[in-house]
């Protein structure tokens, strides 16, 4: 299969900071829309039976569908799926905590080789249809998202009612049933102590501030996600509009600082990121807070171009590669915390001597 | 400081009593405060999401009417009632937003400060709500076009809304 890709390579599309605009801040955009059935039973009510059913619909309008980005996709339903893999999806930031704990045959993803195309199957919807893209770039992920929301469409009957918009299993997605969001990396606003104060306003505004691995995670590696709260009484315009604003304004504040920062403390500055690289490429043991606080202050040195010979790529994917189920793929075997340290620490230094060249 | 009760754990629950005018501290860790009968306040499993969605769904009602609701009111295609969806914060199905319809209404301008869908119409089965969408965006043109009387344009208007309104039958 094409993508098996997703389980095999640490690489995933939204690392590719090459490609996108404002990667120094925003590591990644995401657009996910939420999409039912009419009348049949949200995924949290389906038995096996009923839930088969549920898939098979889902599966033959994919199947029919010429659409070119569904026709390069691959279906993996969790009966396929080892939690392990599952897991490795979940540190890739494609599917939800949630949705990897089932190992239902009903429940699964759709994607893509590259995984900027993944659909969460009978996660809380019948469909998240996701699109994942480096740097900022909503309305390049919504325009794709909504092509192969287009595409099904023709083929499933949507839940939708006049007023309320798409019907969702819970009241908090329903309208547009879509959730926008993007990932920031803050060192400079964390750095400064704003951070509460910041996201206190945000808040204000409809926006909602998380982990980067969502709902009630905790926040790691100066690392953030912003994503809208609302999904009534605002178009899918609006809402891309108004977290493009925000954002822009988060990213001038972090460059802002970053700038006061170069300007006004070098030397520190000089001494965290070379202390950090110097830990990280010589370090035997290093537990994950300690690596991604470390890989945050050199992405922040390669950033503002203190670090020239590492490629931010190289980063985004190592933040992945070195969680928990990331390392025991790669070792082949389960681990337990301290030889997972260990296998952390070689990880990232493999890493950092081949961007060096 | 360890638990007063086994002595080896870290005591995470601290209480003072008073008995006969004296007060009494006890410091005990979560496993004896359990054993001894303690409960245990788990806030923020009390304050997730589903809790506090459901609890917007039920607070529009007093007490007497939620016993009758939950017993009665079932959502006639998939048989969830509103009890279930104040304990979970979910709904059951897409009829369930049609069942539910007066209870949903003060939580969605609660959770979102506005109850109706502004955004994408799919294309199909979405043809008649576009047309009543273009209707609504007419009739809105006709009151400013009253408005500032300027009469001519309001009849072109009122003329327009005739026309798309035939195809809606």
């Amino acid at each position: 299969m094409k993508a098996d890709n997703l389980l095999n390579s640490n690489f995933v599309r939204w690392m590719a900071a090459d490609e996108g605009p404002e990667t120094d801040i925003v590591v990644s955009s995401r657009i996910r829309l939420a999409r039912n059935l009419d009348l049949i039973p949200f995924p949290h009510l389906l038995n096996q039976e009923r839930g088969k059913k549920c898939l098979q619909e889902l599966q033959s309008a994919w199947k029919k569908s010429d659409n070119k980005d569904l026709k390069e996709m691959d279906l993996f339903t969790f009966d396929q799926l080892t939690s392990l893999e599952r897991q490795m999806l979940v540190e890739k930031h494609l599917i939800s905590p949630n949705h990897a704990e089932s190992d239902e045959s009903f429940r699964g993803v759709l994607a893509n080789a590259d995984g900027s195309l993944v659909i969460m199957i009978n996660e809380e919807d019948h469909l998240r249809i996701q699109c994942f893209l480096p740097g900022l770039q909503l309305e390049e992920c919504y325009r794709r998202a909504q092509k192969i929301d287009d595409d099904l469409e023709k083929n499933l009957n949507f839940a939708f009612d006049d007023t309320r918009g798409y019907l969702t299993s819970c009241p908090t997605n329903v309208g547009t049933g879509m959730r926008a969001s993007v990932m920031l990396h803050l060192p400079a606003i964390v750095f400064s102590g704003q951070t509460n104060h910041i996201f206190h306003n945000i808040g204000q505004l409809g926006m909602a501030v998380r982990g980067i691995y969502g709902e009630g995670t905790e926040m790691v590696g100066n690392f953030f996600q912003l994503s809208n709260q609302i999904t009534m009484g605002q178009s899918e315009e609006d809402i891309i509009n108004n977290l493009n604003t925000i954002t822009t304004q988060v990213v001038e504040q972090e460059r802002l600082i970053r700038e006061k920062l170069a300007e006004e403390m070098k030397y520190q500055l000089e001494d965290r990121v070379g202390r950090a690289y110097g830990i990280l490429s010589s370090a035997r043991v290093l537990n994950s807070n300690e690596a991604m606080s470390l890989l945050s202050d050199v992405r922040l040195g390669v950033d503002m171009g203190i670090l020239a010979k590492i490629k931010p790529y190289a980063l985004n994917e190592l933040v992945v590669a070195i969680r928990p189920a990331h390392l025991q793929k790669k070792t082949g075997k389960e681990m337990d915390a301290f030889h997972r340290d260990v296998k952390r620490a070689e990880v990232i230094q493999e890493r950092l001597a081949i961007t060096r060249g | 400081m360890n638990c007063d009760e086994c002595k080896k754990r870290p005591a995470t629950v601290h209480f003072t009593q008073v008995y006969n005018g004296k007060m009494v501290e006890t410091h005990l860790c979560q496993q004896c405060y359990v054993q001894k009968g303690g409960i245990i306040f788990d806030v923020a499993k009390q304050l997730s999401l589903p809790n506090l969605l459901g609890s917007f769904f039920v607070s529009n009602y007093n007490l007497q009417d939620m016993k009758s609701l939950s017993s009665t009111t079932a959502c006639p295609n998939c048989g969830m009632k509103l009890g279930d969806i104040s304990n979970t914060g979910r709904l059951g199905c897409s009829r369930c937003y049609t069942a539910f319809e007066r209870e949903l209404e003060p939580t969605l301008r609660r959770v979102h400060g506005d109850s109706r869908h502004v955004g994408k119409i799919p294309a199909r089965g979405g043809e008649k709500v576009m047309v009543k969408k273009k209707i609504e965006g007419l009739k809105y043109q006709l009151q400013k076009a009253i408005a500032v009387e300027d009469y001519e344009k309001a009849a072109e208007i009122r003329d327009e809304i005739k026309e798309t309104e035939k195809q809606l039958d």
